[in-house]
């Protein structure tokens, strides 16, 4: 989930930032937030096999299900994520997909190969070496991760010693960079290819229509369909920047390496983002700005209550989340391979939605998005879809049934924890 | 005029399956899954027939053209073979899943039945196998160009939609059928869909002559779409009662 980019980076970092510009509903049941995890702690068994789509039934508003184990014991067991929460991460990750490819596919300024590169990744791809572009390619990686470590831990650090004003500003500035130049850019790449006349008093109102509405969405209010659509466009944009300035074999390289330095940092007791999160979970701070693509709005009040942790209901909610995070996966035409995942999921009344961080929809995105590029093959692109929208179910089924094979590890619990609904 | 053949031809490939997928499938989200996993495990097919058929063109003579052409016809059965094995493991997983979900589901019923899961098993097998067959030739039907240009025939592009409209529906009724024979255990099910996927896939292969690969394709269609109906529960009183009394009872596929 962390790219080079240090608005990519912040953008996923913020995913385990405080703060909530996020808009505040008052939560109708208080009590309930802390009740669940030391109930369901102890309540739950460990043990039971399930297949992987067992957990794919849509549980109802009663989110506890009691299954008998083999041994004929009863335990209950919540059940995370029914297929509708899969749904709901496919349409997203679709419509970001989709609008990545038809601009790779007509817009041709973003298949060009052009001298520049980003500075994270110094090291020239000769195409006429093929052992030296494969050694450049792999320093470049190098560097690139490098760069991410950095960042994270640089956030991590910040977020340690409080400096939120300094991560607001940070996150203000790179979604604002994302929001009027790199949409600028692309509507005037459009504009190029399909030789629509344009005059700059129309284009500043446009731009400047789209990313004003876009910061107050993002960062503050707005209507939940108009905030979706915005951050699928601004990681449709992350991806197309990234498509075009990552040179050929490194930008292949480099998503493998991220999804394994994902892998790392989150599972990892000293990886940067665990820390993040464990440090926000320890200072009771919600955990989820308004950078995480989330796909139901009703945000409550949350975490306040931990005086009160004995006052359940009956009806026992699910406060069950867990982490997003990217596992290894490696792209062929087809790709194969596991991916871990853990969404997030928000806690309501009567609907539950899933979370997932943006990184993700940027990693899918130059994953395809690179796919077309490289082949005029549609088969490729139409097969590296597939292989998306498999992994990322795979990875929340196996994130649901791990999540309940291993509540006995307490740290990885407490992560999971972390990642309720959205606590404001 | 290229983009009335893109439509037509997209329409003609893809909108029943679309159609199927609208009004049977969009609705349930773990159909959705189950289709789009049907469609992986043909993809993970493919690939690996691929695979062979690529290592074989390479380790062979270029410019032998009989021998490329008997490679083709032997890639073409070989893929037939591994589709129908992973179709085959499909089912083995999908039964699988159907006993985790039988030991779990209480009050939740939307639990689904293995005739369900053959539906949408061959729909998202015959999705995937219409897809890869027809988005390349869609794309180049968007022009410019002209077809037959240098004596082929000029009706390339609709037999191709048709041809890949027929796979699909095939693949539908494939599905339904196999998944019932391994159920009730009846071999010979799974050997007359093996051979009849062998058939219409050498049956293309006589293209271009398309009058000698189409009408047989759509006589075996409606002959495997009625078996599936038969198979999968349906029966002339159904038909009748839908007919009749207007009451949609379960019917098959």
């Amino acid at each position: 989930m962390n790219t080079s980019d240090s608005e990519e980076d912040s953008y996923n970092e913020r995913s385990a930032l405080v703060q909530s510009e996020s808009p505040t509903i008052p939560s109708y049941n208080q009590d309930h937030d802390m009740s669940l995890p030391q109930e369901t702690d102890s309540k739950r068994v460990s043990g039971h096999e399930f297949s992987f789509l067992s957990c794919l039934d849509e549980p109802g508003p009663v989110e506890r299900e009691r299954a008998s184990t083999p041994d004929g014991e009863e335990e209950e067991l919540t059940l995370k994520y029914g297929a509708k929460h899969v749904i709901m991460l496919f349409i997203p990750v679709t419509l970001c997909m989709v609008v990545v490819v038809a601009t790779i596919k007509s817009v041709s300024f973003y298949t060009e190969k052009s001298s520049q590169r980003l500075i994270y990744t110094p090291f020239e791809e000769d195409p006429n070496s093929v052992g030296q572009r494969l050694l450049n390619s792999f320093l470049n990686t190098i560097v690139m991760i490098s760069v991410i470590v950095v960042m994270t831990i640089i956030l991590v650090v910040l977020y340690k010693y409080r400096c939120y004003k300094f991560i607001h500003g940070w996150l203000i500035l790179s979604s604002l960079m994302l929001l009027f130049w790199f949409s600028f850019m692309y509507l005037g790449e459009v504009f190029k290819t399909y030789n629509v006349a344009m005059d700059y008093p129309t284009l500043v109102m446009i731009i400047w229509n789209f990313g004003v509405v876009g910061m107050i969405c993002i960062h503050w209010k707005g209507p939940l369909r108009l905030q979706q659509a915005y951050l699928i466009v601004i990681s449709a944009l992350m991806a197309l920047i990234f498509i075009k300035y990552l040179p050929e074999w490194s930008a292949w390289v480099i998503l493998g390496a991220i999804s394994i330095y994902d892998l790392i940092a989150v599972l990892c007791p000293k990886g940067p983002l665990r820390m993040l999160v464990e440090t926000a979970q320890e200072r009771n701070e919600p955990i989820f700005p308004a950078l995480i693509y989330s796909s139901a709005m009703v945000w409550m009040v949350g975490m306040a209550d931990s005086s009160n942790p004995g006052s359940a209901d009956e009806r026992q909610r699910n406060e069950g989340g867990a982490r997003a995070q990217e596992g290894v996966e490696s792209e062929d035409d087809a790709a194969q391979g596991g991916r871990r995942r853990y969404s997030a999921e928000e806690d309501l009344e009567e609907d539950r939605g899933v979370k997932l961080g943006l990184g993700d929809f940027i990693f899918y995105s130059v994953l395809v998005g690179k796919a077309a590029a490289t082949g005029g093959d549609w088969n490729t692109t139409l097969a590296c879809f597939v292989a998306i929208l498999i992994v990322s179910v795979s990875t929340i089924i196996y994130g649901s049934v791990m999540y309940r094979l291993t509540y006995t590890n307490r740290d990885v619990f407490l992560m999971f924890k972390v990642y309720y609904a959205c606590r404001v | 005029m290229t983009l009335a053949v893109f439509f037509g031809c997209a329409f003609i490939a893809f909108g029943p399956s679309f159609a199927l997928f609208v009004f049977t499938i969009a609705k349930d989200p773990l159909r959705v899954i189950i289709l789009i996993a049907g469609a992986f495990f043909w993809l993970l097919s493919l690939l690996l027939s691929s695979l062979v058929w690529f290592i074989a063109i390479k380790a062979s003579n270029s410019q032998d053209l009989t021998l490329q052409r008997g490679l083709l016809i032997f890639g073409v059965f070989f893929s037939v073979l591994l589709q129908e094995v992973f179709r085959f493991a499909y089912y083995r997983l999908l039964r699988k899943a159907t006993e985790g979900l039988a030991a779990i589901s209480d009050d939740d019923g939307s639990a689904i039945s293995v005739r369900q899961m053959a539906y949408v098993a061959g729909l998202g097998f015959g999705i995937m196998s219409g897809a890869f067959s027809m988005i390349n030739i869609l794309s180049d039907s968007l022009g410019p160009g002209t077809v037959g240009i240098f004596g082929d025939s000029q009706y390339y592009f609709i037999t191709a939609a048709l041809m890949t409209l027929a796979l699909t529906l095939l693949h539908t009724f494939w599905g339904v059928v196999f998944f019932e024979g391994c159920e009730k255990s009846r071999w010979w099910v799974i050997a007359a869909v093996v051979s009849l996927h062998l058939l219409v896939a050498g049956l293309s292969l006589l293209n271009p002559l398309y009058e000698g690969s189409l009408p047989p394709v759509y006589v075996i269609t409606l002959a495997t779409g009625v078996w599936a109906f038969f198979s999968s529960g349906g029966s002339l009183h159904s038909l009748s009662a839908l007919c009749t009394r207007r009451k949609a009872e379960g019917e098959s596929s």
